[in-house]
Parts: structure tokens; C-alpha cells; sequence
């Protein structure tokens, strides 16, 4: 194909590909644990790949992380394909460094073709596959395994706007530490595994916390003597898959569990947070002049909560029973949520002494750079396990319930990157015919 | 839940509605709707609206006859009492949509019911009504309703119910939170 050829020639729905484009069967786009299990996968099989990383291995976890963060699974549950967790605390939680250096070591195990300080500027399709572009040049393949991740940036509310200007706010992705934050009351917005997380360390750094709670899913962190992701494992929850998943679009955009990872194994409900000091308020609605406004409908969406873990825990004691587990703890059930004999409405947030909001309110994507028609009104990818819809050849890992319930943690990328991969030499089979 | 042996049959279309959310989330233009009503003044507290209309999926539509309703203020200020109060509508309001909630969700869970009362009660101090006390909030500081079901469930499922007719109601969605209310002058 010519690069030159003048527009009256060139038919404009076949783009012309960059003369100095490398070619490869497949690219992977992302240098992280779903990324990396994938090229392992991939170079078992003989096919040539290059992973293409805009910064480091693990890159996500070395920048956009606070300080304190652990993993929310126990190590035993860092299982790649290839390389597992073989530490001698098996019931512990890795701190960022140790995740940043599980995942580099797994990459050079495996000898991944990691292409660093790579960022991806463009993915088009071409004739018999897609070109990816980046700032170090472009590549054309058969096949592309996005891995970059569903948590690119950070969501933050419209109503954000209507933040008086005297108040910092911060997301997840740049908050590092409470000693970084100015010394006024902060609220938290969002009660998710980050959202309880953070309140809770900047309770203890001695600030008044409010914490606006939402739709929130919980947890024990240890339930009968055995940690709850032992439980999900056990009993074949985490192994559901997406088709089995009963709404699979409420399963995907479940918040994480309120959950957190440390050498005691605390739980960290919202009692918990309470009993530190923490003010619950609802779900925060409106800013107007200054003044939030939290929803009334906090008491249905704890009971919610409740009523929730109490079905989780049931079918955790059903499957013990079913399969005369020999547990010395009996079954039990945890305290219902505590809520405030008169819940906050309305807050002003100046004179109530709020310096600082947190939009704990979620991750999404960052798909900017894919220019393939397979986004959909809520800037998701149209997937079936991570196939990619109407794009052959175009395949997307390591999101939340991608193939089964366990699809966005470490160890669910085992799994997934082998289906994934035997999916991909099948297509790659197709084109050879 | 109990298992018997003839299909719960609530009078909800449980079908229908599932394939309008699959059909809606296809073409999500057609689930904009937009309700309406039509208010006349009377003499002196007494309205009746009239509810004849809505739009929605892509067309408007009528409801087969137009619903007419009155609202007055009560004899103890000073009204003559031709209609129920609007605050009381509202508490109307709530209770029907949460209660044809649960008719729904006990359909699509598998649960007869053989009756279902919802009690419910706001409160308000009408000093901020009367203008007396501007640190009194206008409207309910407090809305409580209580379910009184019969149906073929546990304690905990039935909890379950209410608590799932909240999440998926309108009306409930709209008193517990802020709203945009623009109002104008034709």
C-alpha cells in the first residue's frame, strides 16, 4: 500500500498505515498483571508479541496509588500463571512496593517483550487487523489484547463544579497520605473498599471525617476463622461466570467491597468507622451555596448492605454444611449497620469546617485512544468475556466480572488469559487460512 | 421462600417490564418520559388537577381516561376540606409507588401476596409553613412508612422486598433526594 496515494484514489474507509510501521501478530497494551499473564500465555504458544507500556511495569501501582494501600486479597491468592506468591505469609496483604515488585519480577520470569515508556497513541483498524500507534512509533498486528486496565481515571461528580473554591479536593489517584492534606474536617465521598479506607486513616490522623455513603457492598474481612476471599473461593463464587451471573450489568458496576488488607485482618464496615468517630451522612445529591445536601434514603441502603453480607454469609454456611466442612466457629451473624438517630441532611461545608473533599466515587477507563467503533453510550467496551463485539481479533482483559466473578483480581487473570489466548489463536488460525 | 405448586400470580407483567428494560437499554432515547399535570385553581384553597398525558418512548400517549383529583386545605385552617392536603398526596404518592414496588419485585422473586397495607406518616411543624419560625423547614423533617404484608415468604425475605421497592422507586428517589424544580410564569 502506498502511503502517498492522493485522496481520489484511496478509498477513506481503508486507512493507509504509517510506511514505518513494525509488523506483529499480536500487540498487548498495558504492562501489568492481566497484560503480563496474557504474553506469558502467548509465548507457551509460540506467537510473536510485544507488550506496549507507557511507563514501567505495574505502572498504575508505582503512581496512582496512596501510601498506605494493601491489596484487598490475601498473598496466597497472588497466583499468575507461571509464578505465585511463595512468601512465608500466606495470610498477608502485599503494600504497593511489594505488588510493584511481584509483578516486575513475574515479567521478567516470564521474559515479557515489554516495550517500557511506551505510550499508545491510536488503535485503527486496517485491512486483516489494527494498527497501534504510539509516541515511539507504530505497530500493525492481527490482533490487539487491550490490558490497560478499568481504572484510568478517576470519576469525580458534576456537582464537583459547585465546590466552594476555599476547599482542596483530591481523588484516589492523588491523594498520598493525611499529612499532605490541610489540617481542616474532610468529607469522603463514596463508601467503597477506598472510600472506608481512606476515612478511616484520616479519622485516625485526628481530622473530623464525614463519610457519604451510597450503594456499598460488605463484608467481614475473616468470617468462621477464614479470611472471606477463602470463603468466595471455597464455595465457587469467585468462579461464576458472566454468563451465569444472574445481572451482569449490576455485577460489573458492584463497588468494591468495603474491605481492607492489614497485618491484623480488621474488618472495616461502617461500624467500625463509627465507633472511630467518622460521621455517616447519605448519598450526597446536591452543592448548592455552599451547602451539600445527602440523600434520606441512608437507612434502606444500609439495610441493603446488611441483608446482602447476611446472603453472602448463608451461602457461605450453606456450602460448609453441604460439604461437612469441620469449622470450630460456628455460623454467626454481624451487628446490623448503626445509623445516626438524626441523619445530616444538609451541611454547610464552610462553616461546618470541611477543608478537604475526597471523590472516593469510582474508576473508569480511559479509551481515548481507541479509534475502533466499540464503545458504548457508557464508554464501556462491547464485550462477551472479553472478545470485543464487531471486532475481530480486538480482545479486552482484567476488567470487573470480564469472564467470572474473580476477573479483576490478581489471580482471576489466570484463568482469563488462557481462554482468552486460545480465543486469539483461533483468530489468529482464521486469518492465516 | 416457599415453593408451592401454582405460579405466583401478583397481576404484575414481570415479563413485560424485563423485556422493556432489555428493549430500553438498546435504544435509550425512547426511555426519556415526561409526565405531566394540569392544575386549575377553584375557589379559595380548592385545585383539581388533571393527569390526561405523557410522552415516552418516542410518542405521546393518554391515558384512557383523563384522572382528575381535588386538594384543599383542612377546616382547622380554615379551609373547607374538598380534597386531601398536597403534602398528603405526596405521602399518596410514596406509599402507591413503593407499593406497586412490592407487588413487582414479589412477582419477579416468586412471591404470592395476599395482602399488602403500607401505613404512612410524615411530619411537619407548621411554624415553617405559617412563616413563624425561619429556622423550620417548610415540608416533612420526617416521612416513616410501615408495611403490614401477608404473602408466602420469610420475615427476611419480605424485608428484602421493601428494601429492594425503595431502591427501584421514583417517588421515594425523589422525596429522599434534591431535585431541580424550575418554576415559571407562562
Amino acid at each position: 500500500m502506498s502511503p502517498s496515494g492522493s485522496p481520489d484514489t484511496v478509498n477513506a474507509r481503508v486507512p493507509v498505515l504509517p510506511a514505518s510501521a513494525r509488523r506483529i501478530p499480536v500487540v498487548i497494551i498495558g504492562a501489568g498483571h492481566a497484560g503480563l499473564a496474557v504474553s506469558r500465555r502467548l509465548t507457551e504458544r509460540l506467537i510473536e508479541h510485544v507488550v506496549l507500556e507507557r511507563g514501567e511495569v505495574a505502572n498504575s501501582w508505582r503512581t496512582e496509588r496512596w501510601d498506605s494501600l494493601r491489596l484487598l486479597t490475601p498473598n496466597w491468592q497472588s497466583q499468575l500463571p507461571g509464578m505465585g506468591y511463595d512468601g512465608d505469609e500466606p495470610d498477608g496483604f502485599m503494600t504497593m512496593p511489594e505488588v510493584v515488585d511481584f509483578i516486575s519480577t513475574y515479567a521478567e520470569t516470564i521474559s515479557a517483550p515489554v516495550h517500557s515508556s511506551t505510550t499508545v497513541t491510536r488503535v485503527g483498524a486496517v485491512a486483516g487487523g489494527y494498527v497501534v500507534e504510539t509516541d515511539g512509533g507504530s505497530w500493525t498486528c492481527e490482533a490487539v489484547v487491550i490490558a490497560s486496565g478499568g481504572s484510568n481515571i478517576a470519576n469525580v461528580p458534576s456537582l464537583a463544579s459547585e465546590v466552594p473554591e476555599s476547599i482542596e479536593t483530591v481523588t484516589p489517584m492523588t491523594y498520598r497520605s493525611p499529612g499532605r492534606l490541610n489540617d481542616g474536617g474532610v468529607l469522603v465521598v463514596g463508601a467503597s473498599a477506598t472510600g472506608v479506607q481512606l476515612a478511616d486513616e484520616i479519622r485516625r490522623s485526628g481530622r473530623n471525617v464525614t463519610i457519604s455513603v451510597g450503594e456499598h457492598v460488605r463484608m467481614p474481612r475473616v468470617y468462621r476463622g477464614r479470611d472471606v476471599f477463602w470463603w468466595m473461593d471455597a464455595a465457587g463464587i469467585s468462579d461464576e461466570r458472566h454468563s451465569d451471573v444472574d445481572d451482569l450489568v449490576r455485577a460489573r458496576n458492584l463497588p468494591s467491597p468495603q474491605l481492607i488488607g492489614t497485618p491484623d485482618r480488621r474488618s472495616i464496615d461502617l461500624n467500625a468507622l463509627t465507633d472511630r468517630g467518622v460521621k455517616m451522612v447519605g448519598r450526597l445529591g446536591r452543592i448548592s451555596d455552599g451547602r451539600a445536601q445527602f440523600a434520606g434514603s441512608l437507612a434502606n441502603i444500609c439495610l441493603m448492605g446488611d441483608l446482602k453480607m447476611n446472603r453472602l454469609l448463608q451461602s457461605f454456611d450453606d456450602w460448609a454444611t453441604s460439604t461437612d466442612l469441620d469449622i470450630s466457629d460456628p455460623p454467626h451473624r454481624f451487628d446490623p449497620t448503626r445509623l445516626p438517630s438524626t441523619p445530616c441532611l444538609e451541611l454547610d461545608l464552610i462553616a461546618s469546617g470541611i477543608g478537604t473533599i475526597v471523590w472516593a466515587t469510582g474508576y473508569r477507563p480511559d479509551y481515548s485512544w481507541l479509534d475502533v467503533p466499540v464503545i458504548d453510550r457508557k464508554g464501556r467496551v462491547r464485550h462477551d468475556g472479553g472478545i470485543v463485539q464487531d471486532a475481530p481479533g480486538l480482545y479486552v482483559t482484567g476488567l470487573n466480572v470480564l469472564r467470572r466473578r474473580r476477573s479483576s483480581f490478581i489471580n482471576g487473570a489466570a484463568h482469563d488469559s488462557e481462554e482468552i489466548s486460545n480465543h486469539l489463536v483461533r483468530h489468529l488460525a482464521t486469518t492465516h487460512a | 421462600m416457599t415453593i408451592t405448586d401454582s405460579p405466583v400470580d401478583n397481576g404484575v407483567n414481570t415479563e413485560a417490564l424485563i423485556g422493556a428494560r432489555d428493549a430500553l437499554s438498546q435504544a435509550p432515547e425512547a426511555a426519556d418520559f415526561v409526565w405531566k399535570a394540569e392544575c386549575k385553581w377553584i375557589d379559595g384553597t380548592y385545585s383539581e388537577t388533571t393527569l390526561d398525558g405523557f410522552s415516552g418512548l418516542g410518542q405521546d400517549h393518554n391515558h384512557p381516561t383523563p384522572h382528575t383529583f381535588g386538594m384543599d386545605h383542612p377546616e382547622c385552617f380554615a379551609s373547607q376540606d374538598r380534597g386531601a392536603t398536597p403534602p398528603e398526596a405526596l405521602l399518596a404518592a410514596l406509599a402507591g409507588c413503593l407499593t406497586a414496588g412490592v407487588a413487582s419485585v414479589a412477582q419477579h422473586r416468586g412471591i404470592q401476596l395476599r395482602s399488602v397495607t403500607a401505613s404512612v406518616e410524615g411530619k411537619m411543624n407548621v411554624l415553617g409553613i405559617l412563616g413563624a419560625d425561619p429556622d423550620i423547614r417548610n415540608g416533612f423533617t420526617d416521612v416513616a412508612v410501615s408495611f403490614d404484608i401477608d404473602a408466602n415468604a420469610t420475615p427476611e425475605e419480605l424485608q428484602a422486598l421493601v428494601a429492594q421497592s425503595q431502591k427501584r422507586s421514583a417517588v421515594y428517589d425523589m422525596v429522599t433526594n434534591p431535585t431541580n424544580v424550575t418554576v415559571g410564569v407562562a
